[in-house]
């Protein structure tokens, strides 16, 4: 069997079919001193099976931009498309993973688990715990969140957002309130995870060298308001080492873009 | 050992109120004001010929009756108040205008409309718990995180799924905390309605036993048994404090 088939597949279905479509997004909010424009006309693709990277200066308006993709916002103009459809509020199809996590502390592991399978579901305490042992943590399932730790929690959101099948994941900071070494371990999970299931994730990050573990192409946004400044595909194979000359050189010009000069 | 500490100061303190209380008796030779002996010997009397557990039962019964029917209408309400803006906005300020008005201010009504038989003190008693359980629950219900409307959002699930699973649950401490407050108010009207037109309950017993006779240590009997009662009634609500699914709300 050739390693490279999937490389080739992904090449040939790349340009004709984006997943997400970011056309013309227009955001600002009123304030006292004016209209803020927080996005004035953003546009990119993402391809199905992507892994697609935002990052940007804080306050540039990356999680506005995020919200607005997944549907929680809209739009003052311009689209967000879906597989061709414009996307008008959320839906079970992309799940939104958030810094501040939204697993619900009054619901254990399972039954967050079980939350977004419909009632009527014939497997769906098996899937559960299907994805409760994917995700690391069997033998939890009836613990509550405040009885786990933050990086248990962060599992049981990734699980609970990976059991309805979704098709996209939004991730929004989703590992910066993990300390260091937690959230390094979060990512290898993440990837490991997403080697079994393929989706198509935009993850925005302030950390550049968790966009070059994780992402297959890193946009660089600009300060307020927020356009794409630069574009970085990563062809480095997976797993990666960022301490590798080729990720610390890509590093380097990401964080250049950013206004942060390092010496080499 | 802390425990221990803290249960032994406390009774200490009891033990001291009981102590001072016996010496002014006995040093003022009160012909009327009972000592703690007194107090005991009466109880055990009203114990044994049944009566106190008549009265007891009584108002247990007042307060059950109406606290459980503002129970079954401040939790849906309180829910719809704080989920549906217009109703809030709509049933809030004539809730805020009542609310502050001590339920001993609706007796005359009370007995007006529902005469001096038990409907009196129940009105009364659901009266005073039906408010706060509203207002607390209506509170709950807006103090609900955003993230968590979101992630629900997100999943797209039924709206009665969305209720069951998230906005009751939500809610459910401060629903709790709303009914600590209504029983705590139930069992203070009680006894005040009992004493004014009725033939049974702890309040009844003691105006009863001031009038025929001047049973003083009858009066305090009363007294010390409603604060009993009145304690056990909130540990039960604590209980229902320690479930397993409201703990979130007491940890970190």
């Amino acid at each position: 069997m050739s390693t490279d088939a999937p490389e080739v597949a992904m090449s040939i279905a790349s340009p004709m079919t984006a997943k997400i479509r970011i056309d013309k997004v227009v955001k600002g909010f009123p304030t006292q001193k004016g209209r803020l424009d927080v996005i004035s006309g953003l546009d990119f693709e993402v391809r199905d099976g992507e892994f697609v990277a935002i990052v940007g200066p804080s306050g540039c308006g990356k999680t506005t931009l995020m919200n607005i993709i997944a549907g929680f916002l809209a739009p003052d103009a311009g689209n967000v498309l879906v597989d061709g459809k414009p996307r008008l509020e959320p839906d079970r199809n992309g799940v939104l993973i958030t810094q501040q996590g939204s697993v619900f502390p009054w619901l254990t592991v399972k039954q967050n688990l079980l939350f977004g399978l419909p009632d009527e579901m014939p497997n769906r305490e098996a899937l559960a715990d299907e994805y409760a042992d994917l995700v690391g943590l069997e033998g939890f399932e009836n613990n509550y969140p405040h009885e786990l730790s933050g990086g248990m929690l962060k599992r049981a959101e990734i699980a609970r957002a990976l059991v309805v099948k979704p098709q996209i994941l939004y991730m929004d900071e989703p590992f910066s309130a993990l300390d260091a070494l937690m959230s390094l371990r979060m990512q290898n999970e993440l990837l490991r995870i997403l080697a079994k299931e393929k989706h198509t994730v935009m993850l925005i990050t302030h950390d550049v060298e968790e966009a070059i573990h994780l992402a297959d192409r890193i946009l660089v946004l600009s300060p307020r308001p927020a356009r794409i400044q630069a574009s970085f595909d990563v062809s480095l194979p997976h797993p990666r080492r960022v301490s590798s000359p080729e990720a610390q050189a890509l590093r380097v010009s990401i964080l250049r873009e950013l206004g942060v000069e390092l010496a080499v | 050992m802390n425990r221990l500490a803290r249960a032994l100061s406390s009774i200490g303190v009891i033990a001291g109120v009981v102590a001072l209380w016996w010496a002014i008796v006995v040093w003022t030779q009160s012909a009327i004001f009972p000592t703690p002996w007194q107090v005991v010997t009466g109880t055990l009397e009203l114990a044994e010929d049944g009566t106190l557990w008549e009265h007891i039962g009584a108002s247990l019964m007042r307060v059950g009756i109406g606290f459980g029917i503002a129970v079954l209408l401040a939790i849906p309400l309180g829910l719809w108040m704080g989920r549906v803006r217009g109703a809030f906005v709509t049933l809030n300020p004539i809730f805020q205008i009542l609310r502050p008005i001590s339920p001993i201010a609706w007796i005359p009504i009370a007995i007006l409309w529902f005469g001096v038989g038990n409907a009196s003190p129940i009105y009364l008693i659901f009266i005073a718990s039906v408010f706060p359980m509203i207002v607390q629950t209506t509170a709950g219900v807006h103090t609900i995180e955003k993230r968590y409307l979101r992630a629900a959002e997100n999943f797209g699930v039924p709206r009665d799924k969305l209720f069951r699973k998230v906005i009751f649950p939500a809610a459910l401490p401060d629903i709790i905390v709303g009914m600590r407050i209504g029983l705590g108010v139930a069992w203070l009207v009680v006894v005040a309605a009992e004493m004014i037109a009725l033939r049974s309950g702890l309040g009844y017993m003691i105006i009863d036993s001031r009038n025929a006779g001047n049973r003083y240590d009858l009066v305090i009997a009363g007294m010390i048994i409603i604060g009993l009662i009145g304690l056990g009634l909130d540990g039960i609500m604590r209980l229902l404090e320690s479930m397993k699914n409201v703990r979130w709300r007491y940890v970190h």
